[in-house]
């Protein structure tokens, strides 16, 4: 299996591995971001229940 | 701005830079500080969440802020490798991004925490992104003065968040950063004078002159003096405040008649004004710091 690029790596030089090294970068953002909303909005409710 | 240079998706470092995360951290530390002065014990999560909104806001705001600016900021030096000027990223995804940050901000504060934080917070948004930057910012040397509103905001919308009602505290809160901003964005207009004048920003030193702004900022820091002391006056926090307020805005005053009283010359480095800026930072931070140490401190 190819190793995962690491974070501060320089971009490739071949602009479709760059392309999907960026794109691959946001996905993951994206996830976290989506996945900590999930757990405040999961943590919103309970404390409003409680209320 | 060329197909090959946006062949590249926008990197999500450049999203993030679109929110001004520098001024955003001073957002979030007075709106926290606000939140933590206020009379009233919060739930931790619903804190957090109004604090997180309050960030969003701001990102949002300042994401749009770009969006409008774009040509702007590609005419002057300290804004140009940002991601639109630069080119690394469409205008429209600007654009969205901001609005879709504002929206999401104000709809899970509204929510979350309450109706009326989430109202001042769609209020702070509007006028930074089009009373400010549309409006007034390309049109008067007085833009500093009132766009400074924007940035009076997060005190008193994390104080309402706690409380859920507006008081004279929170006023006063936003009233003191109202009446520091300018002080503080005349003296970095002063050393950076030649990049706004560049693009034709109204700046007051470029349309009044560089004596007629050295006067207003020392008049801004005289009026900010009893102002900064007014919670104290009124009751609303003990001496720690009073006196940490007391101390810091005598040494604002004194910094700010530094710049006031003088004249620069050819090839001056404008230290006084440089001390200016950056005190005027520290002074904001340790003022709010003191607030809360004082809340904490009497219970």
């Amino acid at each position: 299996m190819k190793p995962m690029p690491k974070t501060n790596d320089p971009l490739p030089t071949d602009p479709e591995a760059r392309r999907l090294r960026v794109q691959r970068q946001r996905n993951v953002a994206m996830a976290l971001v989506m996945g900590a909303l999930a757990i405040l909005f999961f943590a919103i409710t309970i404390v409003k229940l409680k209320v | 701005m060329t197909a090959a240079t946006l062949a590249l998706p926008t990197d999500w470092r450049d999203f993030l830079s679109l929110t001004k995360p520098r001024v955003m951290s001073l957002v979030i530390f007075t709106g926290l500080c606000g939140l933590l002065a206020a009379p009233v014990r919060i739930n931790p999560v619903i804190g957090f969440t109004a604090i997180l909104c309050i960030a969003l806001g701001a990102g949002g705001a300042a994401a749009l802020n770009q969006w409008w600016e774009a040509d702007l900021d590609a005419g002057m030096k300290r804004t140009q490798a940002r991601p639109l000027p630069a080119g690394r990223m469409e205008r429209e995804s600007a654009r969205d991004f901001g609005v879709a940050l504002s929206a999401a901000s104000v709809i899970i504060m509204g929510l979350a925490v309450g109706v009326l934080p989430a109202a001042i917070l769609a209020l702070s948004i509007v006028y930074y992104a089009v009373v400010y930057t549309i409006w007034l910012k390309p049109r008067t040397p007085q833009n500093i003065v009132i766009g400074g509103g924007a940035g009076a905001f997060p005190p008193l919308i994390g104080w309402v968040a706690a409380t859920g009602h507006i008081t004279a505290m929170p006023v006063l809160l936003f009233a003191i950063i109202f009446m520091w901003t300018p002080p503080h964005f005349w003296a970095l207009a002063l050393f950076v004078q030649t990049d706004y004048a560049k693009v034709g920003i109204p700046m007051l030193p470029v349309v009044a002159g560089e004596t007629v702004t050295r006067r207003h900022i020392l008049v801004y820091a005289l009026l900010l003096f009893p102002l900064a002391l007014a919670p104290w006056w009124i009751g609303g926090t003990g001496a720690v405040y009073g006196w940490s307020a007391a101390l810091l805005s005598a040494a604002f005053v004194v910094l700010s008649a530094q710049v006031g009283l003088r004249r620069s010359v050819p090839g001056d480095a404008m230290k006084p004004e440089k001390r200016l800026f950056a005190y005027s930072i520290l002074y904001l931070f340790a003022l709010f710091a003191a607030l809360v140490a004082d809340r904490w401190m009497l219970g």
